[in-house]
């Protein structure tokens, strides 16, 4: 099979699913309109036709029992993909992947494995408004138990998906909803990204911009125009956001001594503070300026195309930010 | 149903051991000896028995924060049991959990828990894993009246009946949701009256009574086990002590004339009186079981007395299966 081969990241993700599902016979998937529908951005296309109703569940809308139907059947011995449809529905079942799912290991002494997956789709660009729209992977980010992943690219959907799958803590895959369609190389065979190693998207000397998700593929359109004006940024993809690649991020900074960390969520608390803080503090003497952060001002997501393609960050911000941040003597 | 005394005798033996241990448990709390919050299952002994003696070893429970009573009933050790409530290295839970988590997966016990409602979507998943391995196995969701009033337990017991799982809804109402009466909470008398609104069979049972608890408890476990899907038992029962705590009488929710009458209807005394009337047990019988167990619990608290706290530096073990979260 040739290596040029291409998926898009809807498609990279159902055949990391599909894959595992094959190699495993304890990996099922429950969520709402998953089954022969395949799920609302088609994620789950042909996976029911393939794999049966008994594999491949379709659920009532009832995002508690959905994660909890994870927790019990995981902490019993399964392998359970449980879906929540978007991000924002997290909110409905905190309860169980906050105090259940993260939890139960440590409050049983580690007496429980939970080997599960939940899937969602994060973040805006689709005029979805405030309850459909949001970049809520700080909130998981600190809940000690977690695992988080948001992938950039179809090649690294399809590795972190089945290193998701393959993981013994549960874990919350965040495929953002603007990139489903990003097509690309993607190998046939069943590989994985170790969770919590970032990548070098590109490598460069005068600047570090940190960006994860959709933030990552703005990150690369602004470094084109950066080095037009002689400015050679580097690039790094944290893809898991929790454990993050702390490592990977500070040699950067002590490399280029400036760094921009861009996300689409909400700036105030979200985790580019978190990795502003541990550049400060590992590579202080290695700044050169500020660590700079770029986000979402502080406001739900608008539904208006005018004012949401004002509200999410893009090229064009983190250009800005770059700029601000090499013009720091 | 006619139970078999040896049947007879290992309800009873279940009710005294959490008998036992939660008036161990209330002794040494009062005393100060347990860090934390205790929610004492005494009075509601005949449910998590006359339930978990229906159950094999490889079925699943989920529990409450009420939740020793479920343990013990399961065949919770006491040893580890009584060092978890103290916070110390050798406890089910490692000092980890506490009274609210206690847990024994290998015993099918998947945590007391401290979030009212949380248990039943757990239910809800081991019963999807039971019926998806197809080995026969069913999980009961305990949980209590004031549960019922919370959308977890609304969305477990309509998916559970949507997916037709094996999976018993055991209900333990004591009328009271904390210290609040259930009549100032729901609209109708009984719980069970919700179970058709899901689509599955209901019974309520007299929750004092260790033997009609059992028959409702084989009958619905033998239904899921044979494919038949869900269903719910309510068990009118009560809790002789506080919420939380030690306190009995003088509360300010509840008169104790009421405490009285149910106090007449103790589950293990009433059960040994019809065990002796109907001559399958001796008081002696019953002096040397009581003896026995007491013997056991002694042990405990020894046991856990004597065992050592975690150190600090099991902080952060067990947040994942390998340390990697951690930065």
């Amino acid at each position: 099979m040739s290596d040029d081969r291409k998926l898009t990241y809807a498609q990279a993700f159902n055949e990391a699913v599909s894959q595992m599902m094959e190699a495993d016979p304890d990996v099922f998937c429950a969520g709402e309109d998953i089954g022969a529908f395949g799920g609302v951005f088609g994620t789950f296309a042909g996976l029911q036709a393939k794999f049966g109703e008994k594999r491949v569940v379709d659920t009532p809308i009832s995002e508690q029992a959905i994660v909890g139907l994870g927790v019990g059947a995981s902490v019993t011995g399964l392998r359970p993909i449980v879906d929540l449809m978007f991000m924002d529905f997290i909110c409905v079942a905190f309860d169980q992947i906050v105090n259940q799912a993260a939890k139960l290991k440590y409050m049983f002494g580690g007496d429980a494995t939970l080997p599960m997956t939940i899937t969602t789709a994060g973040g805006g660009g689709l005029s979805a408004a405030a309850q459909h729209s949001q970049s809520l992977e700080a909130l998981l980010c600190h809940i000690p138990g977690l695992k988080v992943v948001m992938p950039s690219n179809p090649y690294d959907m399809k590795g972190l998906m089945i290193s998701c799958i393959k993981e013994n803590n549960p874990t919350v895959m965040i495929k953002h909803k603007r990139l489903l369609g990003m097509s690309a190389p993607v190998p046939t065979e069943a590989y994985g990204i170790p969770l919590g190693k970032g990548n070098i998207i590109r490598p460069g000397k005068d600047v570090t911009i940190v960006a994860y998700a959709r933030m990552a593929n703005e990150a690369i359109i602004a470094a084109k125009e950066l080095a037009e004006e002689g400015i050679d940024c580097e690039i790094i993809d944290p893809r898991t956001l929790q454990p993050l690649d702390t490592d990977l991020i500070v040699d950067s900074a002590k490399k280029t001594n400036r760094v921009v960390v861009a996300q689409e969520a909400v700036r105030f608390g979200g985790l580019g503070a978190e990795i502003a803080s541990q550049i400060q503090e590992l590579a202080f003497d290695y700044l050169d300026a500020p660590v700079s952060r770029i986000g979402a001002p502080f406001s739900p997501v608008p539904f208006s195309p005018a004012l949401e393609s004002h509200y999410i960050p893009d090229a064009k911000s983190i250009v800005k930010g770059v700029r601000d941040v090499m013009a720091r003597r | 149903m006619d139970f078999s005394s040896a049947k007879q005798f290992d309800l009873h033996r279940r009710m005294v051991r959490i008998r036992l241990f939660e008036e161990a448990a209330g002794r040494l709390a009062e005393s100060n000896k347990l860090p934390g919050f205790l929610h004492l299952y005494v009075g509601e002994e005949a449910v998590a028995s006359g339930v978990c003696g229906a159950l094999n070893d490889d079925d699943h429970i989920t529990s409450t924060h009420r939740g020793h009573g479920h343990l013990v009933a399961k065949g919770g050790d006491f040893n580890r049991m009584m060092a978890e409530l103290m916070g110390k290295s050798t406890g089910y839970c490692k000092g980890k959990g506490g009274s609210m988590h206690i847990s024994d997966t290998s015993l099918g016990m998947l945590g007391a828990n401290g979030i009212v409602g949380a248990g039943s979507p757990i239910a809800v998943g081991a019963a999807f894993a039971n019926k998806y391995r197809g080995k026969g196995q069913v999980a009961v969701a305990f949980f209590g009246d004031g549960s019922t009033n919370i959308g977890a337990f609304h969305e477990a017991a309509n998916m559970a009946c949507a997916l037709h799982l094996p999976i018993v809804f055991a209900c333990e109402n004591n009328e009271y949701g904390e210290f609040t009466p259930r009549d100032k909470t729901m609209a109708i008398t009984d719980v069970v009256d919700r179970a058709a609104g899901y689509g599955m069979p209901g019974v309520i049972v007299d929750g004092m009574d260790v033997i009609a608890v059992h028959e409702a408890a084989v009958e619905a476990v033998e239904r899921a086990r044979q494919g038949g899907g869900p269903s719910m038992i309510e068990a009118k029962t009560y809790r002789f002590y506080n919420h939380h705590g030690v306190q009995n009488l003088g509360l300010k929710y509840r008169s104790d004339e009421e405490v009285a009458i149910w106090k007449q209807r103790d589950p293990i005394f009433t059960f040994e009186d019809r065990m002796i009337e109907n001559g399958v047990a001796t008081r002696a019988n019953f002096d040397d079981i009581w003896a026995e167990l007491r013997a056991d619990i002694e042990t405990a608290i020894q046991f856990a007395e004597d065992s050592p706290y975690p150190t600090p530096d099991q902080i952060m073990v067990n947040v994942y299966t390998s340390m990697t979260g951690a930065n």
